[in-house]
């Protein structure tokens, strides 16, 4: 190799490219910091304009996003006790008393359950089917596999109303168990496409090696195919659940109450005049934060995953 | 359990050999492991399908289950197709559609270009770029409200502060003829870095020896740029255009937060309508009719472009 190469981008052009990727992740990452930011801001200071950027932190987005208040008379509140509690303390600054907690830890868990339920499910179903794909001759199989991938195209409203109607006779909305099976279904098609891709990477040696040891097909799946495939399982596992944490359409359609997930529940969060800002931006920030943390996890996959597996880096 | 002929070989052949008869065929192992995926897919999504096909031809409410159930053949599609508003919001998806797509892919592009002259952490840079379409439609579609206050929020400030057009005097959410750039902006933002990671692949397959070739030949950058880069990066291309294409025809949590289709139906795509139509005025057998027309549009023009995909590939 020469020290001259011609694909090798120049100094200049490089340090370019650089200025302009950098002023371009600035301005997208703005809205994600204002996020943050706001879940930080006090009442006053979210709505001020010019917009703060440097401000006093508080937590009252936080007790507010936990808690629900009330406003009491003047002398009621003269005669309470001293607040006992920190977020006591920062609740009495705006003139209220803590009534109870809110329902964001709920619906937050809400959406662990069925995100982790659904998940589990479809990557469950989703290696056995993908196993079958890459390793045997399943009678019609790129039409099975087209099929398990056209079911993403619908409109989530177009399967909703019957899903609806279905539910209801089968005592299924609003439960766990529903949007579970719900979104196994969405996110099959995903988990047997993704999971199909990584098992054929698999060499087929180290199974016909098992076999003539005296392993049954289901102990190579078990004991071979699995352990090889559990990087593609583990990433698959978290697109899955990126999307159950997500999903909006069929949660604000099929829950309202028990089985409501975060998604639908954090616009309506609501203080006085209008959206309470400090308190969804702090619901906002503890909901995306796992996605964040997930997507810098999985970035050596991230392509794959988005493309259902057609594009492999 | 009784003795079959199977397990009386198998106590008469030797262990490893025994394990391999007992355990069940190749065949039957493939049902066994594609049968539930089927089986919750049927009964899912494709049961459902049908019994929105069945509603359609019916003038079913679903908010009155008493109701007598009337046949009314072909008249709700009959009525869909010849809505002036149904048409409108079909216009109204469209330039959603048009606009999202040439913007992302634009952007995307240049930005995937400019990440692969490979400058030094380009891979943080990527990660980071990423983030927001990995994140919840509806709960960042929400916050953007926000954003867009015309007194107080982010956008119209930094927009003041480079333009210098008051803050104040104009309101991306509210009438004005702004509301349908303001989906377009933020589907822009979540969305780009999408094409961009496609579009990036598509560079890095392109191997070093076609450029060295070309500069042998004495082609120019430019020359290099559109005979080599672009067709290489085409078929990589055209599939992000596919996903974002299927992806936003069905677009409905982002914008219905945003906009929830105002001001007017300025904003009214066509699954946001659906959803009125279905969730709201409870016409369940006009809007069944109303979702297979789109169901049939999607996969219609998503049929179409993917042959006309397969053809670039094979170039």
């Amino acid at each position: 190799m020469s020290a001259y190469s011609v694909t090798e981008p120049s100094r200049a052009s490089k340090s370019i490219a650089a200025v302009l990727v950098v002023v371009y992740a600035i301005i997208t990452l703005l809205p994600l910091l204002w996020i943050i930011s706001t879940g930080f801001k006090s009442g006053p200071d979210s709505i001020s304009y010019p917009p703060k950027v440097l401000f006093e932190p508080s937590l009252e987005g936080y007790v507010n996003l936990f808690t629900t208040r009330t406003r009491i008379g003047a002398e009621q509140f003269a005669a309470l006790p001293p607040p006992e509690t920190w977020y006591d303390e920062i609740v009495r600054q705006s003139g209220t008393v803590i009534a109870g907690p809110s329902r964001f830890g709920e619906r937050f868990m809400n959406s662990v359950i069925i995100g982790f339920g659904s998940t589990a499910l479809s990557i469950f179903l989703g290696t056995l089917a993908a196993y079958a794909f890459s390793r045997f001759k399943v009678p019609l199989k790129d039409d099975l596999l087209f099929f398990i991938l056209s079911t993403r195209m619908m409109p989530p409203i177009a399967v909703a109303i019957p899903i609806y109607l279905m539910y209801r006779e089968l005592g299924l909305s609003d439960t766990h168990l529903g949007m579970i099976l719900l979104y196994t279904a969405v996110n099959i098609s995903l988990a047997v496409w993704l999971l199909k891709g990584f098992i054929d990477e698999i060499p087929r040696e180290y199974e016909e090696a098992a076999l003539i040891d005296g392993y049954t097909r289901f102990q190579a799946f078990r004991k071979v195919v699995l352990p090889q495939a559990a990087t593609g399982i583990a990433s698959t596992a978290i697109f899955c659940l990126i999307f159950a944490w997500n999903e909006y359409a069929f949660a604000v359609l099929l829950t309202s109450g028990k089985a409501q997930t975060a998604p639908p529940f954090i616009p309506t969060i609501i203080g006085v005049g209008g959206q309470d800002w400090p308190a969804v931006a702090a619901g906002a920030t503890l909901f995306l934060l796992p996605v964040m943390i997930f997507t810098i996890l999985l970035r050596k996959h991230l392509l794959r995953g988005i493309t259902f597996g057609a594009v492999r880096k | 359990m009784t003795d079959t002929p199977i397990d009386r070989m198998a106590r008469a052949t030797p262990p490893h050999v025994a394990r391999r008869v007992r355990g069940l065929s190749d065949r039957a192992i493939a049902w066994l492991f594609v049968a539930p995926t089927i089986f919750l897919l049927l009964a899912i999504n494709i049961f459902p399908l049908i019994w929105t096909v069945r509603l359609s031809f019916t003038n079913f409410a679903a908010n009155r289950p008493g109701r007598e159930v009337e046949w009314v053949g072909l008249r709700n599609y009959q009525r869909i197709l010849t809505d002036d508003g149904i048409w409108a919001n079909m216009q109204t998806t469209a330039h959603f559609l048009i606009w999202t797509i040439t913007l992302q892919v634009l952007i995307g592009f240049t930005l995937a270009w400019l990440i692969n002259r490979k400058f030094r952490g380009n891979d943080l840079l990527t990660t980071l770029i990423v983030l927001p379409m990995m994140l919840s439609p509806a709960v960042v579609g929400n916050f953007w409200t926000f954003l867009y206050q015309p007194q107080i929020g982010l956008f119209n400030y930094v927009v003041e502060l480079f333009t210098g057009v008051p803050a104040s005097s104009f309101s991306m959410l509210g009438a004005g003829g702004l509301a349908k750039w303001s989906i377009i902006i933020v589907d822009t933002w979540m969305w780009t870095p999408f094409v961009m990671l496609i579009c990036l692949a598509g560079l890095r397959s392109i191997p070093d020896y076609i450029y060295e070739a070309a500069d042998v030949d004495r082609a120019s950058k430019w020359r290099q740029f559109w005979t080599i880069t672009v067709p290489m990066v085409l078929p990589f291309l055209m599939l992000a255009v596919l996903f974002r294409g299927i992806e936003n025809f069905k677009m409905f949590d982002m914008v219905v937060l945003l906009t929830g289709g105002g001001p007017g139906n300025e904003t009214l795509l066509a699954s946001i309508d659906l959803k009125r139509e279905a969730f709201e005025k409870w016409r369940t057998g006009y809007s069944s009719a109303y979702a297979i027309i789109l169901f049939v549009t999607v996969f219609g023009l998503a049929s179409i472009y993917v042959k006309a995909l397969n053809k670039v590939k094979e170039r």
